[in-house]
């Protein structure tokens, strides 16, 4: 299968991937970060899946159900054509507060609705890559590994398969319709649903929930149905008891296949704070927005005034990466990881990030508290006193620290933002502090503009002083350093085209790597044109091709094969998602502009 | 019988039982979890059941204690084995006896032979509790040993 071939359904704390032949190719359980259950995504061998298809050859097609992260995947066979429905159960409060509820269940509702179909249920649960302790009772079969328990019900006649797990055939006719629910217990003991009308209340239930939440995006204009997927797909990586964002549900999907860039993306950056946050609120989801704020002053309180790169759901460090050797890895593609060692790296431009995401909430009525005041004075003071020393920069290189352009304009923007809630009185800086800030922001300032610019190419250059550019350059308008239609940003855009476009309005990050097209870079490059850089039609043209490197179901991972248009790297991909709805709505706000123009 | 040392040495007897129980499950040894079974006894949301489930453990730990003390004034001294030896001794009765009955009487728990029914239900524990984890009859048995040796090592019997 290639990464496209999935889509994800999820409960706002873990994620699953269906693959276009019904199969549940990854799913850690009961966290993003957790170990996996199924996980044939990366090894089919020994990553174990849980599968219901048709026996012989097939067609299938799947779509999510309107508004909602609810998977309907219609499979047409020789003799009849077979709906399978599939989505974790989303228990909000108020269901808590009315009934015993599991930690986890995922529902398959299996219908036949033509004809007859032989149907092969095959499920292999591999949890940490181990074969579990399986047991086979009447309707049910259950996994054990260690305490923790995966309960499968509604089948019966399972056998033990020849590979692992268990498998079962049954033969359905017109009208026929199975419902199979996967709970899953690693605290408490499993609650058991009721399967049969009740489960399909659920499942109803759980659509209505997605269609509610939907239905609240506050984005009108020809690209709706794409923002309100996008924002679905944030909606499942944000992990709902702390509000943080995970950058994606998977590991080591590779952005180059057969090859070694395989990073387990189930954590946190703080990287893409401002702009997740900036989609959050741009949506109208105000909610989670705070919430992400709010786990963000909280996770970087632990450390501060040092930030890390990358954070667990808890506001933790990432477990230790470890490479897994032994797995076959996504189509050869070796090692796969398990944690991420950037979470060590010096990254400065996350103080910029930080930040701009906290002075976005106070810009939305917030009152930073005495802690969150001391801790932003904390970040500015780190970055006067830092700024000068090298980094890894955006794109997290593994080689030598730099001295980034893109690092040194958050570091402006950091001191800037920070002068901007002393001018509206969130915060109090002492005369000394402010003098310190406003001559640090200018000299940073001064630094980027004579040694970041290249009069050769008529553009910003990646390093101070060099001669190469990376796409983090197109965000130099959107953080308010320059002004999109400058000519500086023109020509950088310009530039940034000419070296890194790949066709079809992609672009690649850097040079640097042999990889495909960054998704998030690409959109960076249609928000660029959409914000004055260019003109709306161009911003539109650019656009409209990018939607055409998501998948089926509109979903987009990290990268895009230029050659193939495959999807590379971790799927979905939650920066892609975001750069996707930021161009968006400058793309609207655009158009709202010209229409006020005219009028 | 004193009182106080029965109230003091119980509640910190059920502390340190209960600590070692949510250490077990933390630890992915059991998902024996008596506060939430006890508490769904009582009410159908899983949030109140696992809050009103702690209080009434801790009441039972009280009541439980009482039957301890018994035994030690009519052994007539209370030493730390003597209340290890109970403890052991009531643990593997739960765990054979209590735990195979307790679907029966639990209003919110699934049984092997019953029919369908439209609520969700807990997950029987089985013989030993071993529905939970096959670690969670060891658990369940330091547990109550530690209890009973922190009540028989610290209750005073009096005169």
């Amino acid at each position: 299968m290639r990464i496209d071939d999935y889509a994800v359904i999820g409960d706002c704390r873990s994620a699953a991937l269906v693959s276009r032949a019904g199969s549940i190719d990854w799913l850690a359980w009961p966290r993003f970060d957790s170990d996996p259950i199924f996980a044939a995504i990366l090894d089919e061998a020994r990553g174990g899946s849980f599968s219901i298809r048709p026996t012989g050859s097939f067609a299938s097609t799947r779509t999510y159900l309107d508004g909602t992260n609810v998977l309907e995947t219609r499979f047409v066979a020789g003799d009849g054509t077979l709906v399978v429905t599939d989505s974790m159960i989303v228990s909000d409060e108020a269901e808590h507060r009315r009934a015993l509820v599991p930690e986890h269940e995922l529902l398959r509702v299996v219908e036949c609705v033509a004809g007859r179909v032989e149907v092969e249920i095959v499920f292999d649960p591999r949890p940490g890559f181990r074969p579990p302790r399986i047991s086979i009772g009447r309707d049910s079969v259950r996994s054990t590994d260690g305490a923790t328990m995966a309960l499968l019900r509604g089948v019966t006649g399972m056998q033990p398969a020849a590979g692992g797990g268990v498998r079962g055939i049954l033969r359905m006719t017109n009208g026929g319709r199975l419902v199979l629910s996967l709970v899953h217990a690693a605290r408490d003991p499993a609650v058991l649903t009721p399967l049969g009308d009740a489960a399909t209340a659920r499942m109803e239930s759980t659509t209505r929930w997605w269609r509610r939440w939907s239905s609240l995006a506050r984005h009108d204009g020809p690209y709706r149905a794409h923002v309100v997927r996008s924002a679905l797909a944030l909606k499942l990586l944000c992990y709902g008891p702390s509000g943080a964002v995970v950058a994606a549900p998977t590991t080591s999907l590779p952005e180059e296949p057969g090859g070694s860039l395989n990073w387990d993306y189930r954590y946190c950056w703080l990287r893409d704070a401002a702009l997740t946050a900036h989609v959050l609120y741009g949506l109208g989801y105000d909610a989670e927005g705070d919430a992400f704020v709010d786990w963000l002053t909280h996770a970087t309180r632990l450390t501060r005034p040092e930030l890390r790169v990358l954070y667990d759901v808890f506001g933790r460090k990432p477990s230790r990466e470890t490479e897994r050797w032994s797995l076959a890895g996504h189509a050869g593609s070796r090692p796969v990881r398990i944690g991420n060692a950037a979470a060590d790296q010096f990254q400065i431009d996350v103080y910029g990030e930080v930040i701009d995401a906290v002075a976005q909430r106070c810009r939305r009525g917030m009152r930073p508290d005495p802690e969150t005041t001391t801790m932003l004075r904390q970040f500015a003071e780190f970055v006067c006193e830092n700024w000068r020393r090298p980094d890894h920069g955006i794109w997290e290189s593994r080689g030598g620290p730099r001295h980034y352009v893109y690092s040194s304009v958050m570091c402006w923007v950091a001191l800037e933002r920070l002068l901007e809630l002393a001018a509206r009185g969130d915060i109090a800086l002492t005369p000394a502090i402010r003098e310190l800030v406003e001559r640090n922001r200018d000299e940073l300032s001064a630094a980027v503009r004579t040694r970041g610019w290249s009069e050769q190419h008529q553009s910003y250059v990646e390093v101070l002083d060099g001669d190469t550019v990376d796409a983090s350059l197109l965000l130099l308008s959107w953080y308010g350093f320059e002004r999109a239609d400058s000519p500086r940003m023109r020509g950088t855009l310009e530039h940034v085209d000419r070296v890194l476009g790949a066709g079809n309005g992609l672009l690649r990050r850097n040079l640097a790597a042999d990889e495909g097209a960054f998704g998030i870079c690409s959109f960076w490059g249609v928000e660029q044109l959409a914000r004055g850089g260019g003109s709306l039609p161009e911003a539109e043209a650019r656009f409209s091709a990018l939607l055409r490197h998501g998948n089926d179901v509109g979903l987009f991972a990290e990268e895009t094969d230029p050659a193939t248009g495959a999807a590379v790297g971790n799927f979905p991909q939650a920066f892609t998602h975001v750069g996707l709805v930021n161009a968006a709505i400058a793309i609207e706000r655009r158009r709202h502009d010209a229409r006020g123009s005219s009028r | 019988m004193s009182v106080g040392s029965w109230l003091l040495w119980g509640f910190v007897a059920t502390v340190v039982l209960t600590t070692l129980m949510a250490g077990s499950q933390g630890a992915n040894l059991t998902r024996m979890n008596i506060p939430y079974m006890l508490g769904a006894m009582f009410t159908r949301r899983s949030t109140r059941a696992k809050v009103s489930g702690f209080f009434l453990h801790v009441m039972n730990g009280w009541i439980f204690a009482l039957l301890y003390v018994a035994a030690f004034h009519a052994w007539g001294a209370a030493t730390w084995w003597r209340g290890a030896t109970i403890g052991f001794v009531h643990a593997a009765f739960v765990l054979a006896v209590g735990m195979p009955l307790l679907p029966y009487m639990h209003p919110r728990m699934a049984r092997e032979d019953e029919g369908p029914d439209a609520e969700p239900r807990l997950e029987p524990p089985g013989f030993l509790a071993l529905h939970y984890g096959v670690q969670t009859p060891v658990s369940v048995l330091i547990a109550h040993v530690v209890y009973g040796a922190v009540l028989g090592g610290f209750y005073h019997v009096a005169g």
